[in-house]
């Protein structure tokens, strides 16, 4: 009983942050992970090649003065729109034969209150979390430092979610 | 031109975009994840530093796919840099060149301007806004708007979500008010 409620309060808190309740029932041996390294390398490199992680490419955006950047996300949101049409169009299946599941996002303030918040950061850091990493990898060692206090930053509202307005 | 000197050049929106669209399947089809990466930070906490706290007190190990996939983040970043580098200094558009100009910014060589980002800036009251705080920043308004860009404005949108277009939305806007409004003071310090 102790353990099933234990699982309970697990789904239940991974359901409040939407990015991660894609529940697979799959139990795979621990090396079936490395499929997502490689897709995380085929990723590095396009935000590497597409300068997406440059400083000057995020001032230049939040600055009116290029393209690049909305070229990027928009096309990546038609590209992602088109897939996830298809898949559901077709009922595509997993690699492992599961029906693929989309959970809706609820409505919090936290969209509007983080939202801003993280634009802040963006701004100043020239990076988004996956960009963060990818600074790294190119040799801009620094960034370590900024990636650690992302992560202190994470934990701080961790800590204090009780209090926040969502 | 030969493949290797074309594939160095820096990718156009057009061929970038798509790519990181295809993304979104790539995940959902070998093994039904959304794309996110912001998660992977709660994850590091979940992992190192649980504390007690009910939001870390989950079982990470069936997340780990998302530690994998920023660690290989790393590795493909490295792996460009080292053999598929643009030799060229990056293309800014020239309002942008004028306006760093002043805040003595004028190196282009590498994708982060190396008068701020250094080891050295973190004993500057500049270089700790902007890494130290400018991070953190990072780390509690992604997790508290429940997404990044990766996660929201990719994943979100994709599936046609409302929550992650106001969250696109506020990303966008404060991004402006400080790239316009603040960035220009704390570069001056």
């Amino acid at each position: 009983m102790a353990e099933l409620n234990f699982i309970n309060t697990d789904f239940e808190m991974r359901s409040l942050d939407t990015m991660c309740v894609n529940e697979s029932e799959l139990k795979h041996p621990f090396w079936y992970n490395l499929k997502y390294f490689f897709a995380g390398v085929l990723f590095g490199i396009i935000l590497v090649k597409s300068e997406v992680i440059s400083w000057f490419r995020i001032q230049e955006m939040f600055r009116l003065q290029s393209f690049h950047m909305y070229g990027v996300i928009g096309s990546a949101v038609v590209v992602g729109a088109l897939s996830v049409l298809l898949i559901k169009k077709f009922n595509i299946k997993s690699l492992y034969g599961e029906p693929i599941v989309f959970i809706s996002k609820k409505y919090s303030k936290g969209q509007v209150i983080g939202g801003l918040l993280f634009g802040f950061g963006w701004a100043i850091t020239g990076a988004c979390p996956g960009p963060l990493f990818a600074q790294i990898g190119a040799g801009s060692t620094v960034v370590i430092v900024t990636l650690l206090s992302a992560i202190a930053g994470t934990w701080v509202y961790g800590y204090y979610r009780d209090k926040l307005p969502h | 031109m030969n493949f290797i000197e074309w594939i160095k050049q820096p990718w156009p929106w057009y061929v970038a975009g798509p790519l990181i669209g295809l993304t979104v399947p790539l995940l959902l089809l070998i093994g039904n994840k959304s794309f996110g990466v912001s998660s992977s930070l709660r994850h590091v906490c979940a992992v190192l530093l649980p504390a007690n706290i009910r939001f870390f007190k989950y079982d990470w190990k069936k997340e780990v796919w998302n530690l994998f996939f920023a660690a290989g983040i790393i590795c493909g970043a490295f792996l460009v840099s080292h053999f598929l580098s643009n030799p060229q200094p990056t293309i800014v558009d020239s309002d942008l060149v004028e306006e760093l100009q002043q805040f003595g910014i004028s190196n282009y060589n590498e994708l982060m301007p190396p008068e701020i980002f250094n080891w050295k800036a973190l004993l500057s009251v500049k270089g700790l806004i902007m890494i130290v705080v400018g991070g953190f920043l990072v780390g509690f308004g992604t997790r508290y708007a429940g997404g990044c860009t990766s996660g929201h404005a990719i994943m979100g949108l994709s599936t046609m979500q409302l929550p992650s277009l106001i969250a696109t939305i506020s990303f966008m806007a404060g991004g402006f008010i400080v790239a316009n409004l603040v960035l220009p003071f704390i570069l001056k310090l």
